[in-house]
């Protein structure tokens, strides 16, 4: 069999050399699975751990073309695997099960996986397999929007294959674009098969990185239009950017409505994570306003988040899966997560700059806002109240040093936070959440570095959760929030604005942004981060899309006696989770959860500065909150953790 | 002559395998993936297989003699196996397996019990056999 092992040169003959990354606790099956792929000639390597399987990946993204993995592990949840590997390198991956129950299929598709095959595997299906990796070529945008074209491993070693397959199918491409959802690999793959093998990679596309600022966008056009509503035509025209093509638009669309799913499942279960968290982080969970943060990618600003990270992370609740449990982004967002989207604007401007960090990911977000128009955090919940994250400053960590999913998860984050707090990022120090309403993105890439990065992953996964995009938020900040991200966007439900399941976002919906804008300015010195994190949350309620509501209950409200007042009240604290609009957003999900007591232990940022401001909120809850978002952090973290170890996958 | 005759009781033995239900095509495919750079991949598979279920049957052991029966536990450990068995083509087993997961789901653990002799039996049989089997081949 040919084995590639560099996809550098593009492979005139692909799907020979194909590489493939074989994942199974089974040796038996293992070796069987092997065989049979080298039979295929791909080029495989194989291992009996996910937890390997994920370092391999890491360690180099373009190191391999697919994945396929068994279902039942015992180190870690496949389906948990699916989804980290989907957010943060955005590699097909196919899942492999000697169950072939009908929920169980379910569930990996929404998870991301391309396909589900059934053990005994046979030879004839594994020779099919590399459609996949074909048809998520094409499905890259072929430009790339304005950031950073990241190295497509994939695009650029299959692209010969691809290209030749790609130019040949427009109408594939369409069509892809509908069928991505289902799993029907046959008929796309039918026409790529001719044009396979032809050019050595003429066009190679280019990937189109979904910055935080072109996700907000993104964001604010869907939910202009409605969830419902959007179609990748009017969402293209309404976010007027060049090279924006519609298939960029529609499978980033679909990324972003999976993850809307997903963070209304998690947000759910994570109710309870959020509320605890939401008190503490509220800002975090402004984040979960994901709405449309699927793809945080916007953070491509920070160059360092690949896109894939954001890609991935919308949807997969990958931000539970973010194990880095407060460096995800949460922490960031306490004080970017607020990112007060609300001030966006401005924000974006100087967030831009910071955004580079992991704060740009706070840009994003503020940005996000700004489209809402500043107050209406709804786009992003980008609560990320970067604002805040002076501590953060690590909130670059969106860039994210961090593994790889960090990166996403910051760039989802810093996207989603950029926007209002734009400046955020750098220091909390950022005009009050503006009514970051703006979806929690608020996802401070602060984490510190590494933190962050960890946080976003966190965050990602808590955003993922709730609202995708506020997810990495979290990282930054000290990572707390990663665990409390996905609690608290679970909890939220909130799609979109969940975010910030770590406290962060907390902001859930502050009444809208202007109770975050209050608190922002109030608590945007003492919340630091919190503060403009909480109102950040953006997730105004407003927005229908914004899930948020999903968090409700979660209390926020019990946390943060934002509502209306926001902060002001209690919060300036600099709960900015006060602003966790838990009153209004449901954030509260997310607070609740944030009620973890190990919240406090900082998993996310959020709480830290919260903490101290959660005493202050006290007024409201503030004990709730900080316990809240402990809680979320805790739990966030567990989650995280739990991922690996095969915990629930989401 | 000798080979020749080894060839069909090889043939033979294998077709009964089939007949009786013990080996399915997945086997075939085990040997079709034999080639010259991997003669031997078959039986190297079983091999495997057999060394590495025996765990299986110890954890399904020491799971079974609880009281009360952890079933999903139960139905964890046989679903691995399960997986396992069905790589290889062992078709008995396999089926044994989906019994007694059918058992588990109903809580029934008397039925499990039988079940779980059953299999053992299943798997010691085909062990056999297939020594037999490759020891023909060779």
């Amino acid at each position: 069999m040919t084995v590639e092992t560099r996809a550098d040169e593009p492979r005139g003959q692909f799907p020979v050399g194909m590489r493939v990354l074989a994942v199974d606790d089974d040796p038996t099956c293992l070796l069987v699975l092997e065989t049979l792929l080298r039979r295929c000639q791909y080029h495989v390597t194989t291992t009996n751990q996910a937890i390997t399987a994920l370092k391999m990946l890491r360690e180099n993204k373009n190191k391999f073309d697919l994945v396929i993995s068994d279902v039942h592990m015992p180190d870690m949840d496949g389906f948990k695997l699916l989804e980290l590997v989907g957010l943060e390198m955005d590699l097909p991956v196919i899942m492999l099960s000697a169950n072939g129950d009908t929920k169980l299929v379910m569930k990996g598709i929404s998870h991301g996986a391309c396909d589900y095959l059934l053990k005994p595997v046979r030879i004839e299906e594994l020779k099919n397999i590399w459609q996949h990796v074909i048809r998520r070529k094409k499905f890259d945008p072929k430009e790339k929007n304005s950031t950073c074209n990241q190295d497509k491993p994939q695009s650029g070693t299959t692209n010969n294959g691809l290209s030749s397959a790609g130019a040949g199918s427009t109408d594939l491409n369409a069509k892809l674009n509908k069928k991505r959802k289902d799993q029907d690999d046959e008929d796309d793959d039918e026409q790529e098969h001719g044009h396979d093998n032809d050019d050595p990679s003429t066009q190679k596309k280019p990937r189109v990185v979904w910055s935080v600022e072109l996700h907000r966008k993104f964001v604010a056009a869907v939910n202009q239009l409605g969830i419902d509503k959007a179609v990748p035509k009017k969402i293209l025209d309404l976010m007027n950017v060049e090279k924006l093509s519609r298939e960029n638009v529609a499978s980033h669309l679909q990324k972003y409505r999976l993850y809307l799913k997903r963070i209304s499942c998690v947000a759910n279960q994570q109710a309870n994570m959020v509320a605890a968290l939401g008190s503490a982080d509220a800002s975090y969970l402004r984040v979960g306003s994901l709405g449309g943060m699927k793809h945080l990618q916007p953070l491509g600003a920070s160059g360092q988040f690949q896109n894939n990270v954001y890609r991935s992370l919308p949807y997969s609740g990958m931000i539970g899966r973010l194990n880095t449990p407060a460096g995800l982004g949460v922490h960031g967002l306490p004080s970017s997560g607020i990112l007060q989207l609300g001030h966006a604007q401005n924000l974006n401007n100087s967030s831009g700059n910071s955004m580079n960090d992991p704060l740009k990911f706070r840009s994003s977000i503020a940005h996000v806002n700004q489209n809402q128009n500043g107050g209406s955090l709804q786009g992003m919940p980008v609560s990320v109240g970067l604002d805040h994250l002076q501590p953060n400053k690590a909130v670059s960590s969106v860039q994210g040093p961090t593994t790889g999913f960090d990166d996403k998860t910051m760039s989802l984050i810093s996207n989603k936070l950029s926007d209002p707090r734009a400046g955020v990022g750098s220091s909390c120090s950022r005009p009050p959440l503006m009514g970051i309403a703006s979806n929690g993105l608020l996802l401070e890439p602060n984490s510190q570095g590494s933190q962050g990065g960890r946080g976003y992953e966190n965050l990602t996964s808590v955003a993922s959760q709730h609202s995708e995009f506020s997810l990495p938020l979290m990282d930054n900040h000290n990572g707390r929030c990663n665990d409390n991200w996905p609690s608290a966007v679970q909890s939220s439900g909130m799609p979109t604005n969940s975010y910030p399941t770590r406290d962060c976002l907390h902001g859930g919906n502050p009444s809208g942004a202007s109770s975050i804008t209050s608190l922002s300015t109030q608590s945007h010195d003492s919340l630091a981060d919190m503060q403009s994190h909480g109102p950040i949350f953006t997730n105004n309620n407003t927005t229908p899309n914004l899930a948020y509501q999903g968090w409700d209950d979660h209390s926020l409200d019990s946390l943060i006696p934002v509502n209306g007042g926001l902060g002001a009240s209690g919060l300036h604290r600099n709960l900015d989770y006060s602003f966790g609009n838990p009153l209004e957003m449901k954030h509260e999900g997310f607070i609740k959860s944030a009620q973890d007591p190990s919240l406090k232990s900082n998993q996310g940022y959020i709480m830290d500065p919260h903490k101290a401001q959660r005493s202050r909120i006290s007024s409201n809850n503030l004990g709730s909150l900080e316990d809240l978002v402990s809680a979320m952090m805790k739990q966030e973290q567990d989650f995280i953790c739990d991922d690996f170890t095969g915990g629930t996958s989401m | 002559m000798d080979r020749n005759q080894s060839h069909r009781q090889l043939a033979a033995m294998k077709q009964s395998l089939f007949d009786q239900g013990y080996l399915d095509e997945q086997f075939i495919q085990l040997e079709e993936l034999q080639d010259d750079a991997n003669p031997h991949f078959a039986e190297e598979i079983v091999t495997l297989y057999f060394r590495d279920s025996s765990r299986f049957i110890s954890n399904l052991d020491q799971a079974m003699e609880r009281n009360p029966l952890d079933f999903g536990k139960l139905d964890s450990i046989m679903h691995q196996f399960k997986g396992s068995s069905s790589s290889i083509g062992a078709q008995k087993v396999k089926a044994e397996c989906t019994l007694f997961r059918e058992y588990c789901a109903a809580e029934n653990a008397e039925g499990c019990m039988r079940s779980f002799q059953q299999l053992k039996k299943e798997y010691a049989v085909l062990r056999k056999k297939l020594e037999t089997y490759f020891q023909l081949a060779k």
